[in-house]
């Protein structure tokens, strides 16, 4: 594929293109839409984990004021799709999994019984409140601890064990280390809760305002549940307020909204609860892992072994690569990995930032700061004596691979030389000092994608596409890649989403948007650029585009001529260029391995007689290939590093397994950082092109900025106080104990 | 059980009336005189009620003034939202938990989610779309823009808020002081350091409006 401007120029800074309407309060989220008629639907949840509904008591809430509707399994108008086999709605980001209000069976606690109607919120929230239903309880089954004892994990192809080379290799190494690392449930809770407001404009055709990460596979899902053809569902999602996974597939919620709305033919507004949000949207799940490394004397890794074990929920296998970055990270021989899940009373876990990886990072990379202390070498140099020239999976060359560049760019930003190398030998102000870092990495992607552009008399650029910004800056990015591609200045592109009527868009998850996208507003440039060519060959013979300079909106030729694209429009007497361009898979790629890589650094003060642990300084490198919009690259960067600090110090889902009940859904219980927990986060990146994977030399970034944080986290409260913590949180007591 | 709701989408009165009707029956027209038992019927309770339940007031939000007539249960946050349609001003939690709902009342801070509405009466409420002064953004505004202090952008208003009652409090003196007065909002996305340049930067420039 051409490369269509020189990859080694980077990006101008520029600052975020929606950032006006987001400090205005002029952004609308879902919830924000006002439609006449709109009806307020509140959900009520299950007070068990495991049984069967015997009774439902509706009347007092019917009758409550301005009650419209309350549905339950007992009412519910049927959902088309629920009646084809058990995922009705299929695709990574499908509407499958729990068929709500569609029989009498509990599988988790907080699971939706009902859903209240009402002309207002307050009158549906009460309303809400009146419903009464009674239970045949069984046991719940929440503890994966338990399980692991006691039962069976689920069997299939993704849960055998997988070898490269000898199996015991490590078992016979000179240097071992060994461990058992657990990780509680993590939830999503972007600040925006959950909401749908659905709108049926005639029997077969409904509009959604959804929060949704895919604007076109909530669409599928939607239309796949009520048997609708794709283009009579309309979903609109311009803004949303945060995701990291949680809005990746269409939940139960939304379809039980877009139901409630048929049956009253009133708009229905539904809006989760911030409790709501622990339960009905996903979490990362719970895992324990056992991971065992062998090494030479001189830090070879010659074999490692990783079991995983993580729950789901007992009505879909919700997988993920806890055991993927085991396989990659090191050029290791011989090699071991097992995952295994356990069906719980727990609703489905979905992919949260770092999926899999970040989990999985945790046990890997804290065994290699334990196997650097026994080596006694630093876990920099360790890990570059390991360094995996090639996949050590399959031996395909990487696209690009600059981890090593990280490792310095890093420790250098980071000051890593100022390190004392022993455990417990650093002090400031009564406070024991650690340094400590890891290493992250996440697959490199590049999917499909459409647009449509428009270039009017006017000057403006417009781009449209079917994609949807949860935070990390997507039109930012494409406008500066349009920008930057047909010399226009920033205010003269507008890069239009959160419309599945715009041509259709890549899900916005698994780091890939901007590689994907990006990809497609470059060709859609091209596209444009001869087009604007073919406008001057009525007044210029025989012009090559590649002798046709594009700056500053005009086109600028070998004989010193030039005019303006709005002129060469005007000559032509076009009012607009339109075309749409569509990109997808590069076919190249068969032959490469392509991974983004991240490296964290962390210093942690702990307080001795406390056991506090306080994050002093950070610093994350990465190699995210070619930066196309710095400024926001750095910003999510820092957010992966504030997601970090919360998984390590004091994020964790607790479930009381006697009822399997949430203990903590809630802010005050469930604690997140807060301003007060996160230092100044410096960012660095390699900033060098992957030549391969997509024509702009990006790679995905959104992951890498969280995997392998909480790991540096506990290498240095070891660093630090001389123990290791293999359970996150690392809460004051266990550092104490 | 859903003839009832389909027939007559107003439960309410169809409660209120049943009670009346109840109590006739039961006590042969002691307490409720045939002229509400007739309003009963034409359901000129509801209208009743809607006088009787609701609470009068007056209260003015970013210089507009407002005569309302509110739900004693309504909070400050879901009127902004649902009746007055300033939705800048977000629900991240409503148990006050997450500052995203706050607002300035009579010049102070305040969580919109945890005030009743009917107890605003006679204050003066600006929310982020009062902030600026048409096109002309606030200070900490473009800062935010500048430093790139959000990334979704929904726990930005909130953050604004707080951040310009944190200037003027006098709390925004060091990094530390903002962090910590800044601390009842959350923001997922992690954009903290940048939000924290962005006050440090006009607290130094002392240019709060």
């Amino acid at each position: 594929m051409d490369n269509f401007f020189d990859l080694n120029i980077p990006f101008a800074e520029i600052d975020r293109v929606d950032g006006k309407a987001k400090v205005t309060g002029k952004a609308d989220y879902v919830a924000e839409h006002d439609l006449p008629n709109l009806t307020y639907g509140v959900l009520v949840g299950s007070t068990i984990a495991n049984g069967t509904v015997t009774a439902i008591d509706t009347k007092s809430a019917e009758r409550a004021p301005g009650v419209l509707a309350v549905i339950t399994h007992l009412n519910a108008p049927k959902v088309p799709g629920y009646e084809e086999g058990e995922n009705p709605a299929k695709g990574r980001t499908g509407g499958g999994g729990l068929k709500i209000f569609n029989d009498n069976r509990i599988r988790f606690n907080g699971q939706p019984i009902a859903l209240v109607v009402a002309d207002t919120f307050e009158r549906a929230t009460y309303a809400a409140s009146l419903i009464k239903a009674q239970y045949n309880k069984e046991a719940p089954h929440t503890s994966l601890a338990d399980a692991i004892k006691n039962d069976k994990p689920i069997e299939g192809d993704n849960y055998k064990e997988a070898v490269r080379g000898e199996k015991d290799a490590w078992k016979t190494a000179p240097v071992k280390v060994e461990g058992t690392y657990i990780m509680p449930i993590q939830v999503h809770n972007p600040m925006e809760l959950h909401a749908t407001i659905a709108r049926w404009d005639g029997d077969d055709k409904v509009t959604v305002w959804e929060k949704t990460q895919g604007v076109v596979s909530t669409q599928q899902s939607i239309a796949n549940a009520f048997k609708l053809e794709q283009k009579n569902v309309q979903v609109y999602a311009p803004y949303v307020g945060g995701g990291f996974g949680s809005a990746l597939r269409t939940w139960p919620h939304a379809i039980a909204a877009v139901m409630a709305a048929k049956k009253l033919g009133r708009p229905v507004k539904l809006v989760l609860t911030r409790p709501q949000m622990f339960m009905l949207v996903g979490y990362r799940p719970e895992a324990i892992q056992h991971i065992s490394i062998g090494a030479t004397p001189d830090g070879k890794i010659v074999g490692m072994r990783h079991d995983a074990y993580a729950v789901t929920s007992n009505y879909e296998n919700f997988n993920e690569g806890l055991v993927a970055q085991t396989k990659q990270l090191y050029a290791c021989a011989n090699l071991a990995t097992k995952y295994n899940i356990y069906p719980m009373n727990l609703s489905t876990p979905t992919w949260m930032r770092g999926p899999g990886e970040a989990t999985g990072s945790f046990p890997l990379e804290c065994a290699l700061d334990e196997l650097s202390y026994a080596l006694n070498l630093d876990p920099i140099e360790l890990r570059k004596r390991n360094y995996a020239e090639t996949d050590p999976e399959n031996g395909k060359p990487y696209s690009s691979k600059f981890l090593r560049e990280a490792y310095d760019l890093g420790a250098e930003k980071f000051g890593w030389k100022g390190r004392k190398p022993q455990p417990r030998s650093m002090e400031e102000d009564g406070w024991l000092v650690g340094y400590g870092m890891s290493s992250g990495m996440f697959g490199a992607f590049r999917g499909e994608g459409r647009v449509r552009l428009k270039f009017s008399g006017d000057g403006m650029l417009t781009i449209q596409s079917a994609v949807s910004d949860s935070g990390p800056g997507t039109a930012t990015a494409m406008t500066r890649i349009a920008s930057d591609a047909m010399g226009l200045p920033v205010n003269k592109v507008n890069f239009e989403l959160g419309n599945s009527a715009f041509p259709p868009g890549p899900t916005q998850g698994g780091s890939s948007t901007t590689s994907t996208l990006g990809t497609t507003v470059s060709m859609a440039c091209d596209s444009l650029k001869k087009k604007l060519v073919e406008l001057l060959k009525t007044q210029e013979s025989e012009i090559a585009l590649a002798d046709v300079q594009f700056a500053q909106g005009e086109m600028r030729l070998k004989n010193g001529k030039s005019i303006s694209y709005t002129d060469a429009l005007k000559a032509a007497n076009l009012p607009s260029i339109e075309l749409t361009e569509s990109s997808g898979r590069n076919p190249e790629m068969q032959k490469y391995s392509a991974y983004s890589y991240s490296v964290h650094f962390v210093r942690v003060k702990v307080h001795p007689l406390t056991g506090v642990v306080r994050i002093d300084k950070v610093v994350s490198a990465g190699d995210a290939g070619r930066i196309i919009s710095e400024k926001t690259a750095a910003s999510q960067m820092k957010g992966g590093a504030v997601g970090g600090i919360g998984g390590a110090l004091m994020e964790e889902g607790v479930i009381d397994h006697r009822y399997g009940r949430w203990v903590n859904n809630n802010f005050a219980d469930y604690h997140v950082p807060v301003h007060a927990d996160v230092p100044d986060v410096e960012v660095v990146f390699v900033n060098k092109p992957d030549p391969v994977l997509n024509p702009n030399g990006s790679k995905g970034m959104g992951e890498i900025a969280l995997i392998g944080f909480a790991a540096a986290v506990a290498n240095a409260v070891y660093h630090a106080t001389g123990k290791r913590i293999r359970e996150l949180p690392i809460t004051p007591d266990k550092v104490l104990l | 059980m859903n003839s009832h709701t389909e027939n007559d989408p107003c439960c309410g009165g169809q409660s209120r009336r049943s009670f009346l009707k109840r109590s006739t029956a039961t006590a042969a027209i002691l307490a409720a005189p045939p002229v509400l038992v007739r309003a009963a019927e034409k359901k000129l309770d509801e209208q009743g009620a809607e006088y009787f339940e609701k609470l009068p007031l007056k209260i003015e939000v970013n210089g507009k003034p407002f005569s309302l007539s509110v739900e004693p249960r309504v909070t400050l946050l879901d009127l902004l939202r649902e009746q007055l349609h300033l939705t800048g001003t977000k629900k991240g939690c409503d148990y006050g938990q997450c500052g995203a709902c706050t607002v300035h009342v009579d010049g102070q801070r305040v969580l919109s989610c945890l005030s009743l509405a009917g107890m605003q009466d006679g204050k003066k409420i600006t929310t982020i779309e009062g902030l600026a002064s048409g096109d002309d953004l606030h200070p900490l505004q473009e800062a935010f823009i500048r430093h790139d202090g959000f990334q979704c952008g929904y726990c930005t208003p909130g953050q604004i808020m707080s951040a310009v009652a944190c200037i003027k409090e006098g709390h925004a003196g060091s990094d530390a002081e903002i962090r910590e007065y800044m601390s009842g909002n959350i923001c997922r996305c992690g954009a903290y350091p940048n939000i924290v340049d962005a006050i440090r930067e006009v607290a130094q420039k002392g240019g709060v409006k």
